[in-house]
């Protein structure tokens, strides 16, 4: 003790030195830090961090962007973090309108993939006209958007009203629709393939000319924009948040649960018209027992993953969306890997679990005894230390 | 409100009461030289090929050509066999089935033998005694897959390096369709599997499977897609990294099932080959069906003729024939 008391440098200007920085910069980084334990990013941000790195590793080529000609001559940005984007648009638009009816109905939507097959046929429907398989469009394109989006608003309306008037647990409502929707989507055109030869018809899910940007993904960053400033300057993050709290005192603060949830549905419904879109003009054809596969079960991974609570109340669109991403991260690069595409569920798999274990009740009370014990010992050392 | 509920239900009900009537009345027109047949067959939404199997089911099978038909479609074994049940019930003379699964049969194709019912199979197979029907008629998936790779083989290329896009794995179609390939991979040096990935009939999982090829920067020069919704989503993966293919390109693209949008990428020299996967079944079925009213014997296992289509010999005439 004595030795250490007596050291080359006077500890006096050590104390002068230190004292004022060192609180300081711990104090900063605690608040930081505590800030992002609490975060609902905090799992997205950190399964995402930890896939980028994991590339980073094994193959930093993983990340090279090229900018080249297409078969059209145009030249377009081509890459593993592109296609993330490209192929994870529809996900991440899906993931905006199933967090907001998770938020306000405390149930999730798993019509979602057999109501895009609706919304591609019916688009194809309309653009199609009489014939199967068009050179050109016989219906301008926006005609069979618009079309579309009616149609599977008219689905989404469907489940809102019997989830929120007929008061039926969404998960059972919305299995209607998934089974009976793949049916109707096929019925819409008589169950005919058709197939649009008009290359304008696949600039949606491919590329607009001179445009070097997949249009997915400019077509996703609209969709944020949109419920960003919906979000910002309607009053419906907080109402859809506050139904799914408590219903009873939402209402007796004068809102209205039936229609927000309403609203909520035919919000997804519009997501899901956009994704039916997207869909279509990747192939420029529809396959209805495999367009859109499994996609809700990913809406749904996606949603749990941005850490919003499955049985309703606060949420994070934002968080959602990083989740939706991460899935698509996690599925590019298991294809990288040429892991076996059957294997990807099973990866998926373990993501679910973790996530499950993770929030079980049990858990989260053992993290805090954890917590608890790890604080009181820091102040133990800290008195000692003092 | 209640009441109009009721009476919406009440109509309903009546509505069914009268369909029930009228569906008896057909059943019972009997006598009047017409065979009947009952033909359970899969979900005509299942695919392009199943949709074309059902309308030339349907064009074939009718009162103009001397049959009473009645159809259904399912998915599941169970209410394709619980129909069955019925349609021997119902006294039917032929029973036509394209079963979804392959047990589970036994019982009631006795059921159906005692009746003196005669089961034709058609398009898929059943574990069952083949005494219990008359004939089955077949595509023979590792056929269809042996002519494709007979075809790729006959392309003398120095090198293949082939990305292989397989189907649902352990349907019929996957296990012939992949068969031939790993066999010919197998066996010769030079023939290299890039990646094999099922993209389980989906165009969207095949195009993100080429993509991710492609982006990893490794060399190919076929792409064998087990089916055209695939050969299609590899194309727009190609497409978007400017890679040429078909004719004079420098990737083959290989396809299955005859789509007519498969044959007219083949007539514009997109693609390269597409083989044919019969679903024009009925003409076989009708023919077994007449030589037995006759008394004459039929084949057991009657295997369809399947083609392949080349790029290069393919006519605007072979597109509207065998187009579906």
């Amino acid at each position: 003790m004595e030795e250490n008391k007596t050291p080359e440098i006077n500890p006096e200007e050590k104390k002068v030195v230190q004292a004022p920085s060192k609180p300081a910069k711990s104090l900063d980084w605690k608040a930081i830090f505590g800030k992002m334990l609490h975060s609902q990013m905090l799992i997205p941000v950190v399964a995402m961090l930890a896939l980028l790195i994991f590339n980073l590793v094994n193959d930093p080529s993983f990340f090279a962007i090229k900018y080249g000609p297409n078969s059209v001559g145009d030249n377009v940005f081509t890459g593993n973090l592109i296609t993330i984007f490209d192929k994870g648009a529809e996900l991440a638009i899906l993931a905006i309108g199933m967090t907001l009816v998770t938020a306000a109905c405390g149930g999730q939507d798993i019509s979602v993939g057999a109501t895009i097959a609706i919304a591609g046929s019916a688009i194809l429907r309309v653009v199609r006209g009489s014939e199967i398989s068009p050179d050109t469009l016989q219906n301008p394109l926006i005609l069979g958007f618009l079309v579309g989006c009616l149609a599977v608003i008219a689905c989404g309306a469907f489940n809102g009203i019997l989830v929120a008037y007929f008061k039926i647990q969404p998960m059972v409502a919305t299995l209607i629709l998934f089974t009976a929707g793949r049916s109707i989507a096929a019925w819409i055109n008589q169950n005919q393939l058709p197939n649009i030869k008009d290359p304008t018809f696949g600039y949606y899910g491919g590329f607009i000319p001179g445009v070097p940007i997949a249009t997915p993904i400019i077509i996703s960053i609209i969709c944020f924009i949109v419920i960003a400033l919906v979000l910002r300057f309607t009053t419906l993050g907080l109402y859809a948040q506050s139904v799914g709290i408590n219903e009873q005192s939402s209402r007796l603060n004068g809102i209205n649960p039936t229609l927000i949830k309403f609203i909520t549905f035919v919000i997804l419904g519009i997501c899901v018209a956009v994704c039916g879109l997207i869909k279509v003009s990747r192939i420029s054809t529809i396959n209805y027992s495999s367009v859109a596969k499994d996609i809700e079960m990913d809406a749904i991974l996606a949603v749990a993953l941005g850490g919003n609570a499955l049985g309703g109340g606060k949420f994070s669109i934002k968080a959602s969306v990083l989740g939706a991403y991460v899935i698509q991260l996690l599925t590019t690069t298991l294809y990288t890997k040429k892991v076996n595409s059957a294997a990807i569920s099973a990866y998926k798999a373990i993501v679910v679990i973790i996530l499950v274990v993770i929030s079980a009740p049990v858990v989260r009370e053992l993290f805090a005894k954890l917590k608890v014990k790890l604080s009181k010992k820091m102040a133990r050392a800290g008195k000692k230390v003092a | 409100m209640k009441k109009i509920v009721a009476l919406m239900l009440v109509a309903v009900m009546v509505l069914a009461l009268v369909a029930c009537g009228d569906k008896g009345e057909d059943g019972e027109k009997k006598g009047d030289g017409l065979i009947k047949v009952g033909i359970i067959n899969n979900d005509p939404n299942e695919s392009g090929y199943r949709t074309a199997n059902v309308n030339d089911l349907k064009n074939t099978f009718t009162k103009a050509n001397g049959y009473e038909a009645s159809f259904f479609y399912s998915l599941k074994n169970e209410e394709q066999i619980a129909q069955a049940d019925k349609f021997i019930t119902d006294e039917v003379d032929y029973l036509l089935i394209s079963a979804a699964g392959t047990a589970g049969w036994d019982a009631t194709l006795k059921k159906a033998k005692e009746a003196g019912i005669k089961v034709i199979l058609f398009d898929r197979t059943i574990d069952a005694d083949a005494s219990l029907y008359e004939a089955s008629i077949v595509s023979d998936m590792a056929k269809e897959g042996q002519t494709a790779v007979d075809w790729l083989k006959g392309k003398n290329l120095e090198t293949y390096n082939i990305i292989h896009i397989q189907g649902a794995m352990g349907s019929a179609a996957q296990i012939g369709r992949s068969g031939a390939l790993d066999t010919e991979v197998a066996a010769n040096a030079n023939w290299n599997i890039v990646v094999q990935q099922t993209a389980e009939w989906s165009a969207d999982k095949a195009e993100e499977i080429v993509q991710s090829v492609i982006n990893s920067g490794e060399s190919f020069n076929v792409i064998y897609a087990e089916n055209d919704d695939m050969a299609k989503g590899a194309m727009a993966a190609l497409d978007k990294a400017g890679i040429t293919h078909g004719k004079d390109g420098d990737v083959i693209i290989m396809g299955y099932d005859c789509n007519t949008y498969a044959l007219e990428y083949l007539l514009k020299g997109d693609w390269n080959y597409d083989g044919q996967c019969n679903p024009f079944q009925a003409g076989y079925l009708d023919d077994i069906i007449k030589k037995l009213e006759k008394g004459e014997s039929v084949q057991k296992t009657i295997i369809m003729d399947e083609k392949g289509f080349d790029c290069e010999t393919i006519t605007e005439d072979d597109v509207k024939k065998y187009g579906i």
